[in-house]
């Protein structure tokens, strides 16, 4: 039977790696991010070498698993300790947080890219030679009508990849990080009841995914005010 | 319609203006101007390069050869090793901001209002105070007759009303040339009239027109000049009596033949 008060500890004990989920998920989609801008400028607009040097970053971070790449630079770099010591950077690589936010960036970065990619390619061409037919320099033709446009068609794509990083923060738990799914291993290893725990850890990753298809949903709606209905009378006919 | 003075200024000029995609040759050397209050009616077959050199003017397609003039100012360039390149991009988007465009396919922007298409280039190309802009972008919608549509989204009107809010903001920024290209070829048969209605109005009022169109009757009528196009070259050129009446060319009146 489910025994409530244990329940109740599990939830509790869980809640205490939200915050390491939700920072792992914001800090990863936050530098992905900007790494997916970069990759997604270089295969668009930089020439041969930026080019290519976008695809073998997306090629590689899509093509591999992301517990490989976590282990790679987790235990992998390890090796390598005195030289990064050498550098300054040992203080970075012998957290498994900030190994585990390196590895999901970079992994989210690679398939954001693509998505970027494909909402800027998806731009109707009209709309920038009517931009440009009217003496758009190139930043404001890219701010005010590319980006708009592009970002309205890749929102559904990127919402997407988001939950995925929710998800994927799970495999954190596999360098010793206690995220939520860290702490669920933990307490069935305390208490072996699998269920209750991870019907728990799954409820709580639900309620954070929730969150996030709220907040895709309300950046379409700001972002695609044409798809609402039309206005039933014109609020201001002159 | 009575055409303009002989003495008015050119408003736009282009001199042996050369073109081509890849081994396909589509202007062969066209020289073509009109002066101010001008309406120049540019026909022919497709792929005779009309359209091509309505965009070598706002430098849409870059012209291999040729000059482009635009009131008194001429495109400058720069040679590339293959080719050659507008020299000042600044200046380019200068001329482009005096020479309004109005395309078969509308392309407004689908994101933004019919109110916010026609203010857009005006606040943000040339920093003109948003609440004049308003002001002027209201009257101009008046003026297109789709004032009420003013907060709709280009989805939500009809083709004609989308074209007619493409006039609106080409107007807007009180462009020396206004240049069509086949403004009314993607339209219903019902639509045709009310974007042609518009643009014999823009014409009465003065302004520098070049039209490419298959509407023959709004050539003959509405244009001061006709000019025929074939293989990038121009067979015809002369007020629409003469060109009408007594075509020159063996291609024009196959052309004719064929109603348009």
């Amino acid at each position: 039977m489910i025994d409530l008060d244990f329940l109740a500890a599990t939830v509790r004990a869980l809640l205490a790696g939200v915050p390491v989920t939700l920072g792992l998920t914001a800090g990863s989609v936050a530098c992905g991010g900007a790494l997916a801008a970069l990759a997604a400028f270089g295969r668009l607009a930089g020439g041969p070498v930026p080019d290519g040097l976008a695809r073998l970053y997306v090629f590689v971070f899509r093509g591999t698993p992301l517990l490989v790449q976590i282990f790679l630079i987790y235990y992998g770099l390890g090796q390598f300790r005195p030289s990064l010591q050498a550098m300054g950077l040992w203080g970075f690589f012998r957290e498994p947080y900030w190994c585990a936010l390196l590895a999901l960036s970079l992994n989210t970065g690679a398939y954001t890219a693509e998505i970027l990619r494909g909402g800027i390619l998806a731009v109707p061409h009209g709309a920038l030679v009517a931009g440009r037919a009217c003496g758009m320099p190139r930043l404001l033709l890219f701010r005010r009508v590319m980006l708009p446009l592009a970002a309205r068609q890749a929102l559904p794509a990127y919402g997407n990849e988001v939950i995925s990083v929710v998800k994927a923060t799970s495999l954190a738990s596999t360098i010793t990080l206690l995220e939520i799914t860290g702490i669920a291993q933990k307490l069935i290893a305390q208490s072996f009841r699998a269920l209750e725990v991870f019907l728990c850890a799954g409820a709580f990753y639900l309620a954070v995914t929730f969150v996030v298809i709220g907040l895709v949903r309300a950046a379409e709606a700001w972002l695609a005010p044409d798809l609402r209905p039309r206005p039933a009378v014109a609020p201001r006919a002159a | 319609m009575l055409a303009p003075s002989p003495t008015r200024p050119e408003a736009v000029a282009v001199r042996d203006l050369h073109k081509h995609f890849g081994a396909l040759e589509v202007l062969r050397g066209i020289s073509l101007s009109a002066r101010e209050g001008e309406v120049v009616a540019i026909l022919g077959s497709s792929g005779s390069g009309k359209s091509t050199l309505l965009r070598c003017i706002n430098l849409l397609e870059v012209p291999e050869a040729g000059e482009v003039v635009v009131g008194d100012e001429a495109i400058l360039w720069r040679a590339r090793s293959r080719g050659r390149v507008p020299a000042d991009a600044a200046q380019v988007d200068r001329i482009r901001s005096r020479v309004g465009m109005v395309f078969q396919s509308f392309n407004l922007w689908s994101h933004r209002t019919v109110l916010e298409n026609v203010i857009e280039a005006p606040v943000h190309v040339q920093r003109r105070p948003r609440a004049a802009c308003v002001a002027e972008a209201e009257a101009l919608l008046a003026k297109v007759g789709i004032a009420d549509k003013r907060d709709h989204y280009p989805a939500h009107l009809s083709g004609g009303q989308q074209q007619r809010a493409a006039i609106a903001r080409a107007l807007a920024m009180h462009p020396r040339v206004l240049l069509f290209d086949e403004p009314t070829s993607a339209l219903d048969p019902e639509r045709v009239a009310e974007v042609l209605r518009v643009m014999r109005a823009l014409a009465e009022e003065g302004r520098t027109m070049l039209v490419v169109t298959h509407e023959m009757a709004f050539a003959r009528d509405v244009a001061h000049r006709v000019v025929f196009l074939h293989e990038g070259r121009i067979e015809e050129d002369g007020p629409p009596d003469a060109v009408f009446g007594a075509p020159r060319s063996e291609r024009f009146r196959q052309f004719l033949a064929r109603g348009g």
